[in-house]
């Protein structure tokens, strides 16, 4: 019988302080319903069962001790294979990555560690982050819960449809152009990326610098509050790390419950409520909408006209900068390292033999674009172009803060569609992250939670606030949950009692 | 109307030491075009006096102070070298046969 894999990471928190439960009960469960349903779902790349049952075993000693505790010790959690692990293989879902064993531990793993968290394993993603479905990933496919067939969204798709599928309490996932936000809406979970900054990025693999962000992926906005508290927080080892910034957002989460929003005003995203929207994705968030009213705040429309660039600016500038992040993959160093047969050995016909085997083609393409963008001749019409639009952006968004607290839209412009559909056109891939790449580029806290089901399948809405304004991100999605009580009872994998699928 | 010609394309593979075969060359070269095409409109916006933004929450000037700090031993930065000799990480000549 398995009881704890359907708990939140707040109740599995009460019951350990209580002692009613043993971290390692909670292993003990999560591990057989891993065994029982992951083949399926493909959400693991790797368990790490005995530093996980270390952990449990230290946590449940110190505990029978009388001895007090970090909130969340003893609550097991699952990490994106781009997480530096130390002394767990971290690939990044790559080949040129395979069987890489760090001799360190990334920021938010030695917070997690500190705060006693036992590591389930490392979950799957698209290559070097680079996807919105997870099918890039050189080692495996991962299913969305609610339907197999369907994608789980990515590049955290494994993070998400390990919460999704109760695999974990908790997921931590990264999020440079919505990899966050996107799977978590396609999952029907709660997905948040916090303010540009506040979480160290120091042994996350980079992707885009200007634009990472490490994040929670929880069932309720609660256990994303209670996990952010642990990760987020300056770091001198990492030079974009916010100096002094710890948002409370577990109150923040406590005063949103309420439901009062009297006299709060938010302004739905004009450019993002229509066009390219799925009609049951607008239905939802229309009647979310009129939830938030009922709450007693006022709703207005605000034109964003800026956004019309988004898309373009980040498929320049995150190519562009992962162009020159990937430059390390050489096989110099650490990783694969493969040597032509056909042509004499040279420092440099090794490194371009390597990265050619070493890499998926979504790496090589948008290695190769972001090249091509920063090259001379280039530069202004795209890069500098794109940073421009950045700047065009944050003005934006910095006006339509004036007039309102937040900013909401739907996250996913569609349900989770077909594994393995072959589009045409790239771009139609790149523009399931055309709410979610905002938030990106000027920088901002946002966060997504389930709203409903379409066609059987979840739908979310999207809570976006200004730069550190990650308390009001928290506040508006409590609000919301407990307004919109969204049914996962039609969840395949939602059983009560019995841990029979 | 092809933006790319193969050459081009090979040359962005040299650039990124990234080896393409032939058929990459050309499946590349189809993909970048049809991406580019979706996002030039990006492009209007370089004539405008806007500044650019690099960072959204730019910081300046962020240092520690000059003070030794632990780092790697040597064997560990050795652990996952795909070839090391002598405590040094071995590498294929750099310059080649003529």
């Amino acid at each position: 019988m398995r009881d704890l894999i359907y708990k939140s990471a707040s109740e599995l928190n009460e019951l350990l302080k209580s002692q009613e439960i043993t971290s390692k009960q909670i292993l003990d469960e999560l591990y057989e319903h891993i065994e029982d349903v992951d083949l399926k779902i493909g959400a693991y790349l790797r368990l790490s069962k005995d530093e996980a049952y270390k952990t449990a075993e230290e946590v449940d000693n110190a505990r029978t001790k009388g001895e007090t505790l970090p909130e969340l010790a003893g609550v097991p959690i699952a990490l994106k294979d781009i997480v530096v692990t130390k002394g767990i293989e971290t690939t990044n879902a790559s080949h040129i990555l395979e069987g890489w064993i760090p001799q360190y531990d990334a920021t938010i793993v030695e917070k997690i560690k500190n705060a006693k968290m036992p590591i389930i394993g490392k979950t799957n993603m698209d290559e070097f982050a680079m996807g919105s479905t997870t099918e890039t990933s050189y080692y495996k496919t991962t299913h969305n819960p609610w339907d197999l067939n369907k994608i789980p969204g990515g590049s955290s798709g494994g993070s998400a449809s390990a919460v999704s599928a109760f695999e974990a309490p908790l997921a931590i996932g990264t999020d440079t152009g919505g990899s966050i936000r996107q799977p978590a809406a396609v999952t029907g979970i709660v997905g948040i990326k916090p303010t540009y900054g506040t979480v160290s990025r120091y042994g996350l693999i980079a992707m885009a610098s200007s634009l990472d962000q490490a994040g929670p992926m929880t069932r309720s906005v609660m256990d994303s509050a209670l996990l952010q508290s642990v990760i987020q927080g300056h770091d001198n080892r990492e030079s974009t790390s916010l100096p002094d910034f710890n948002p409370d957002i577990v109150s923040a989460t406590k005063d949103g419950q309420k439901m009062d929003l009297t006299g709060k005003k938010i302004g739905v995203i004009k450019e993002l409520h229509g066009e390219g929207f799925d009609k049951g994705i607008l239905d939802n968030f229309d009647k979310s909408v009129s939830l938030l009213k009922d709450m007693g705040a006022q709703i207005e429309e605000i034109s964003m006209p800026s956004l019309k660039y988004s898309l373009g600016a980040y498929y320049i500038i995150m190519p562009c900068e992962a162009s020159s992040n990937l430059a390390k993959f050489d096989g110099m160093r650490f990783g694969l390292r493969v040597e032509p047969k056909d042509i004499p050995i040279t420092n440099e016909s090794m490194m371009m033999e390597t990265r050619k085997e070493g890499f998926g083609w979504e790496t090589k393409r948008r290695i190769l674009l972001g090249t091509y963008a920063l090259s001379a001749g280039f530069y202004d019409a795209y890069y500098m172009s794109a940073q421009k639009v950045r700047t065009l952006l944050i003005d934006e968004f910095n006006k339509a803060f004036g007039k309102v607290d937040a900013l909401i839209c739907p996250t996913s412009p569609t349900p989770a569609f077909d594994l393995d559909s072959k589009f045409d056109n790239p771009v139609t891939m790149y523009k399931q992250d055309i709410a979610t790449i905002p938030a990106n580029l000027a920088g901002l806290p946002a966060g997504s939670i389930p709203n409903g089901l379409t066609n059987g399948l979840p739908s979310s809405i999207q809570v976006i606030a200004n730069q550190k304004e990650d308390e009001k991100v928290y506040y508006y999605l409590a609000a919301l949950e407990k307004a919109i009580k969204f049914d996962n009872s039609q969840n395949p994998y939602y059983q009560t009692t019995k841990g029979e699928i | 109307m092809s933006q790319f010609s193969d050459e081009e394309i090979k040359h962005l593979g040299d650039l990124s030491r990234i080896r393409l075969s032939d058929n990459e060359i050309h499946k590349m070269k189809d993909e970048l075009e049809l991406i580019l095409e979706s996002i030039n409109s990006i492009s209007e916006v370089s004539k405008l006096d806007i500044k650019p933004t690099s960072h959204p929450l730019p910081l300046t000037n962020v240092f520690r102070e000059d003070e030794p700090e632990n780092s790697l031993t040597q064997n560990e930065a050795l652990s996952s070298a795909p070839k090391a000799i002598d405590g040094k990480f071995m590498s294929p000549k750099i310059l080649g046969e003529e």
